[in-house]
């Protein structure tokens, strides 16, 4: 198993009525709500947490990428997965990921990820999402029904840019690129490691089984209500015989709180989780799905956006979050209980620990991560024997490793300068 | 007098077609909320013309055409449906998202398009008028911006439609990303393509029509095409939204016969 450390980056500082007096958390959400200079402390605490859960024993710590969004402060997670890659030893960078259709060219990309895999020593694995309607059509106006095949192209360009040795030129219908030769290029060999995060798009399915990525479910309803969608990827990778069924070839986004008690995991958390159901996840249906965006056999199958559902998630309340199982929240054994109950019935090998929830200060934060780290994620470890020597879905890093920071000691600062 | 439902092969796309009427040939280009055989202008304009009326790939039941991809693949994919037809020198008669392809048709070719009718024609973007982004639009705000008579046009919009059956509700879903999946190819984000750097071109003698009260492309564009297409007439009508066709048919027939 691999257990990812995830941080979404809400701002914290939405008012209580937001829901009222906002149309959208996305696309179109008040300027004035976003306070540069609050957001110094914000950034930087965000950044600590990653790298704490690094030295809890996290396989990886992740970041992702949205634009114009309340809930998601990082429209580059590159840049913020630069900044771990200095501070953090031993987490893979779970950069998942950049929306590739957006970047013209997207050798940038390839040439961003490389840096990354580069300065982290081999750590970096590589998230190629599509991108929310939201991210791409309506903030990067992208067209609907044109930017999977935009993606398709850029993808292809990125995996050629990692794995051919000589210079070539790229005909693509949006890329016309005479001389593709990125300088750097990865470590990890032949590329890093790829996880495609979707929303039940067959086409995507077949795109991660045809490639060997692995297909990650990043919802917010949590594992109950995931069971039919990755049932039916299980079912693809079966009708497409594909090698093998390995969990790794899936991973899962979770929200989780520990605390000692079940009682003590409400009266921490509840609010917490309200703030990012009620006004986080606060989108204007007219943003959630671009007409063209999705396939037509992908709305036959019934996979609609998650970000509009019939009932908003407005009126849940915490018995209705816990027991529904879009928040595993409660004692260290509560929880390992419906995380074994989530990886079995899911099968996945990769899960996304959503752990820092909407406003959630950091003390709360570190308690229910170490909470997690040190009584729960041991005991999960060995759930499923299937992902033993699966080396295929994750980071491969260098075995030595540089220590920043290790400059010459006689040109370094003396401690104290003579009187 | 109705209209028959006909298809026709062009290379990229099986084209379905309304055909219908006596007279010339006048080819109909409809909008991006599509068109159906009981249109009253296609109704009025069959009264005079021989109308032919194709379906963009995606709609009218058809699949989408993903090798339409761009502006230009839109206006020769429409020429090629004239040649397919047959027709010559069709008298062109577009709505909105179809007077934007019959614009650039004429822009294109000169010499094959000789009347040219633009009814409230998307195509153009002046920075102080923005369109309103029907990408963003619920279903039931789609009334406002488009009918003079709002209450009117709901009833109109939703007649026989069930709204509480999800099967409906799934075919519409299915139907709305097939429309305007394929309508966002050159009206999304904003429906411009570099037209105005083109409308010189067209010799048409050109008719714009644009309904008073539109409020999804307000009528302040009418002037900016019928100054950019040389002798063109602007005629507007009185209590009538964007669907100027469906609220006022007699005024845009008569105003699409001043070019004859």
């Amino acid at each position: 198993m691999k257990f990812t450390w995830f941080n979404l980056m809400p701002w914290p500082y939405l008012p209580d009525d937001f829901r009222e007096k906002n149309r959208s958390v996305w696309v179109d959400i008040d300027q004035r709500l976003f306070d540069p200079e609050k957001s110094h402390a914000v950034y930087n605490g965000y950044m600590d947490l990653l790298e704490y859960a690094d030295t809890l024993g996290f396989d990886g710590i992740g970041v992702n990428e949205h634009h114009q969004n309340g809930y998601g402060i990082m429209p580059s997670p590159n840049i913020i997965a630069a900044g771990l890659a200095r501070r953090t030893r031993n987490a893979a960078l779970v950069v998942l990921g950049n929306s590739i259709a957006l970047y013209n060219p997207p050798v940038r990309v390839a040439e961003e990820f490389a840096m990354l895999d580069c300065i982290s020593g081999g750590r970096l694995v590589a998230g190629f999402p599509v991108g929310t309607s939201m991210d791409t059509n309506y903030c990067y106006g992208q067209i609907p029904a044109l930017t999977r095949e935009k993606y398709a192209e850029a993808h292809d360009l990125i995996i050629k840019a990692w794995t051919t040795r000589e210079p070539f030129a790229f005909n693509g219908r949006y890329n016309k690129l005479r001389h593709v030769n990125i300088w750097p290029r990865p470590i990890q060999q032949p590329h890093p490691p790829v996880h495609i995060p979707g929303g039940g798009s067959v086409e995507t399915y077949d795109f991660c089984i045809d490639n060997t990525y692995s297909y990650s479910y990043l919802s917010f309803t949590g594992y109950i209500r995931a069971k039919a969608l990755l049932q039916g990827y299980w079912d693809r990778v079966a009708a497409r015989n594909a090698p093998d069924a390995s969990p790794y070839r899936a991973g899962f986004a979770q929200t989780i709180c520990v605390a000692e008690t079940d009682a003590e995991a409400e009266r921490l958390y509840a609010e917490h989780v309200h703030y990012f159901y009620n006004r986080c996840l606060h989108v204007y249906p007219g943003f959630a799905d671009a007409p063209g965006y999705r396939t037509i056999k992908t709305i036959q199958t019934g996979a609609l956006s998650q970000y509009a559902p019939p009932k908003g998630f407005g009126e849940l309340t915490w018995k209705d979050l816990t027991e529904g199982g879009h928040v595993i929240a409660g004692s260290p054994e509560t929880v390992r209980q419906r995380m074994e109950e989530l990886i079995k019935g899911l099968n996945v090998g990769h899960i996304f620990c959503l752990m820092h929830v909407g406003d959630m200060p950091a003390d709360k934060c570190m308690y229910s991560t170490r909470l997690f780290a040190q009584k729960v994620m041991p005991k999960l470890r060995g759930l499923l024997p299937e992902c033993e020597g699966d080396e295929r879905f994750w980071a491969h890093p260098l075995k030595d490793r540089v220590t920043p920071g290790s400059l010459p000691a006689e040109y370094a600062p003396r401690e104290t300068e003579p009187a | 007098m109705g209209l028959d439902t006909k298809t026709v092969a062009t290379r990229h796309a099986e084209v379905r077609y309304l055909e219908g009427g006596e007279g010339p040939p006048l080819l109909y280009l409809h909008g991006a909320g599509g068109v159906t055989p009981d249109d009253p202008l296609l109704a009025g304009l069959s009264e005079r013309w021989r109308v032919y009326a194709p379906f963009l790939p995606g709609y009218g039941e058809t699949e989408e055409c993903p090798s339409l991809r761009d502006m230009l693949d839109f206006a020769l994919h429409t020429a090629d449906v004239v040649g397919a037809l047959g027709l010559e020198k069709p008298l062109v008669v577009g709505h909105s998202m179809g007077g934007m392809i019959a614009a650039e048709m004429a822009a294109l070719a000169p010499n094959d398009i000789s009347r040219l009718a633009l009814i409230a024609p998307a195509g153009l973007w002046l920075e102080d008028h923005p369109i309103p982004d029907i990408f963003t639009l619920m279903p039931y705000e789609m009334p406002g911006y488009l009918f003079h008579d709002v209450e009117a046009g709901t009833k109109l919009l939703t007649a026989g439609l069930d709204l509480d059956d999800p099967e409906f509700l799934k075919a519409y879903l299915i139907r709305n990303a097939r429309q305007m999946g394929m309508a966002g190819k050159i009206l999304f984000p904003i429906p411009e393509r570099g037209l105005a750097e083109r409308l010189y071109r067209i010799k048409a003698k050109t008719v714009v029509v644009w309904g008073e009260s539109d409020r999804l492309i307000p009528p302040v564009y009418g002037p900016a095409f019928a100054e950019g297409i040389a002798g063109a007439r602007l005629v507007t009508v009185p209590e009538a939204g964007h669907m100027v066709g469906l609220e006022k048919p007699h005024a845009v027939v008569a105003a699409v016969a001043t070019l004859h």
